[in-house]
């Protein structure tokens, strides 16, 4: 085979692989198709892979062949994770994508610094910059996701102003290299400064804003991808990244509305430390609890449940829990449904993919438009670990820090049920006037022993 | 500016409004395994990594290129493994009775 046909061959399997791709994600579109998008996308990504090992720049296929290996025996392990733990495997997936599209620049750049023209310069410099902040920008993201690093938002008086002039200064070297390719130099320093402001980029950013930054570091790894697909003359690569990088924007806008935050807000606001000082006024109030076996009457008398549950009850393991008093309250011909708030859990989708382990049926998931409706026919609303996302004041109280934010509708049901360890106030510091509401009933205690203890009222009481 | 940057502008643009239509149909109940599908097919930056370090130019770009292959391709494999496994999970109440 001559070399210009092998070439071709190469490049058609690329194309094929890019239909594949793109057939991946319009599979996608249902839990139905999407094992198939799945495959799809495997098998794409594999006939490029094996394509490019034909390829006759490549000469030396020891250490690529070590390499692979190794790869596969980091990703194997990296695939396996337990479900609560997928947002953070997911910032470190971002952190090596982007750490592999910043290593090839800085290769690029190595091989090519003779004669490199000013234009190549220059897309080399934003590919490295953008890949090197979003590898160090992950990491710590990563970082905090794992709690290695601390969830709250670590900020100091002038921030801002110090973050955005160490990207100014990555910016700036790079336009000095466009202008004069002979300070080589300055390059690892370029490196370094982009690497830093991806430290700074998100350490002020708190537990909560995890699922907006986890989109936009996604959005970043894929741009940078396609900026190396520009560097390369490789339209996979842009292709790839482009399918990425759109993916990442879409869910951080879908975040930010749900949040009703912009995104530089969400960058630069350090959400958590500035209201909390609001809402404290609030004078002491009372509020109604009850023990698992009033709850449990209240549930089995009820036609209509919905289930809220938030961050809480991933932390407290108890999505297995919530399972069986599914099950219970099933087999007594209630009808029980989820209602997921686009911000609930660490990530986006992250609790439907808790509940989908715990074997709860996918089509009982319904989002917060879908559910919305559907409360004032509701019988009870329980909300297990959630809080600012049921909390009217988003509605009805300008001074609210979060006015404005889209909730769940969970005091427009009959009756409230709040599982909640105490009275302390949620992530943002912020009062939930949905407890002291009348039809409210607090039931206080770890929400896996809890829910529980309503299974076994539940299924003592009645057969068995 | 040069017709290799145009050629690819001219796909980024088009993969870019793509991305964006089919990613706005995909149900909100699929967004992670969405994201780390998305984090597997991006890894196909494992092609540009594998010429790079099979090219065999200077040992810092075949020893850059090669850590490159390896966290791409650990992207690929562990990306597509823990989406089939979310995948997996997700059953309606009918396919879930025995």
């Amino acid at each position: 085979m001559s070399p210009a046909t092998l070439q071709q061959l190469i490049d058609f399997s690329y194309i094929i692989a890019v239909i594949g791709f793109i057939l991946a994600l319009k599979w996608l579109s249902s839990p139905v198709s999407a094992m198939r998008g799945v495959l799809i996308g495997e098998i794409a990504s594999a006939l490029a892979v094996a394509a490019t090992l034909f390829d006759p720049q490549v000469t030396h296929y020891k250490w690529i062949i070590i390499a692979l290996i190794i790869g596969a025996g980091v990703g194997v392990p990296l695939g396996m994770v337990k479900m609560t733990a997928v947002p953070q495997r997911t910032a470190l997936s971002h952190a090596f994508g982007a750490m592999s599209a910043a290593l090839i620049g800085i290769a690029e750049y190595y091989v090519g610094t003779a004669h490199l023209t000013k234009f190549e310069m220059a897309e080399i410099g934003l590919e490295v910059i953008i890949g090197s902040l979003t590898f160090t920008g992950s990491i710590i993201a990563a970082g905090k996701l794992q709690e290695i690093l601390p969830q709250r938002p670590i900020t100091y008086r002038g921030q801002n102003i110090v973050s955005l002039s160490v990207l100014g200064t990555a910016l700036a070297l790079m336009v000095i290299l466009v202008l004069h390719p002979g300070y080589t130099h300055l390059f690892p320093a370029m490196v370094v400064v982009a690497l830093i402001f991806g430290i700074m980029l998100v350490t002020p950013i708190g537990g909560a804003d995890m699922p907006t930054v986890i989109s936009l570091l996604n959005s970043y790894a894929g741009f940078s991808a396609a900026l190396l697909g520009f560097v390369l003359n490789s339209k996979v690569l842009v292709v790839a990244g482009a399918l990425d990088g759109a993916s990442g924007f879409i869910l951080s806008v879908i975040m930010c509305k749900a949040m009703n935050r912009s995104f530089t807000n969400v960058l630069f606001g350090a959400f958590g430390q500035v209201q909390a000082s609001s809402g404290k006024a609030a004078e002491e109030r009372t509020v109604r609890s009850a023990s698992a076996e009033e709850a449990a009457a209240i549930l089995a008398a009820a036609n209509k449940v919905v289930i809220a549950p938030g961050y809480g009850m991933a932390v407290a393991q108890a999505q297995h829990k919530v399972r069986e008093l599914y099950d219970a309250l099933t087999k007594r011909g209630v009808d029980v449904k989820f209602a997921i708030h686009p911000v609930a859990g660490r990530m986006p989708g992250h609790m439907n993919v808790l509940l989908a382990e715990a074997d709860i049926p996918y089509d009982k998931l319904l989002e917060m438009d879908e559910i919305n409706g559907e409360f004032p026919q509701t019988d009870v609303a329980l909300i297990i670990g959630a809080n600012d996302v049921t909390n009217p004041a988003a509605r009805t109280d300008a001074s609210s820090p979060i006015f404005g934010m889209p909730i769940l509708d969970v005091d427009k049901a009959r009756t409230v049920m709040v599982i909640k360890r105490s009275m302390a106030a949620g992530f943002a510091g912020i009062d939930n006037p949905l407890y002291y509401m009348d039809k409210t009933l607090m039931l206080f205690g770890d929400a896996k022993n809890f829910v529980g203890n309503i299974v076994r009222e539940l299924t003592g009481s009645g057969h068995t | 500016m040069p017709a290799d940057f145009i050629s690819s502008l001219f796909v980024f643009i088009l993969a870019a409004f793509l991305g964006l239509d089919l990613i706005k149909r995909v149900s909100p109940l699929l967004h992670t395994p969405l994201m780390s599908l998305t984090n597997a097919l991006d890894a196909i930056v494992v092609v540009a990594a594998i010429i790079i370090a099979g090219r065999h130019e200077t040992k810092l770009s075949t020893l850059l290129g090669l850590v490159a292959v390896a966290a791409s391709f650990s992207n690929m494999v562990g990306g597509f493994l823990i989406t089939d496994r979310m995948l997996h999970m997700f059953k309606t109440a009918k396919a879930k009775k025995p």
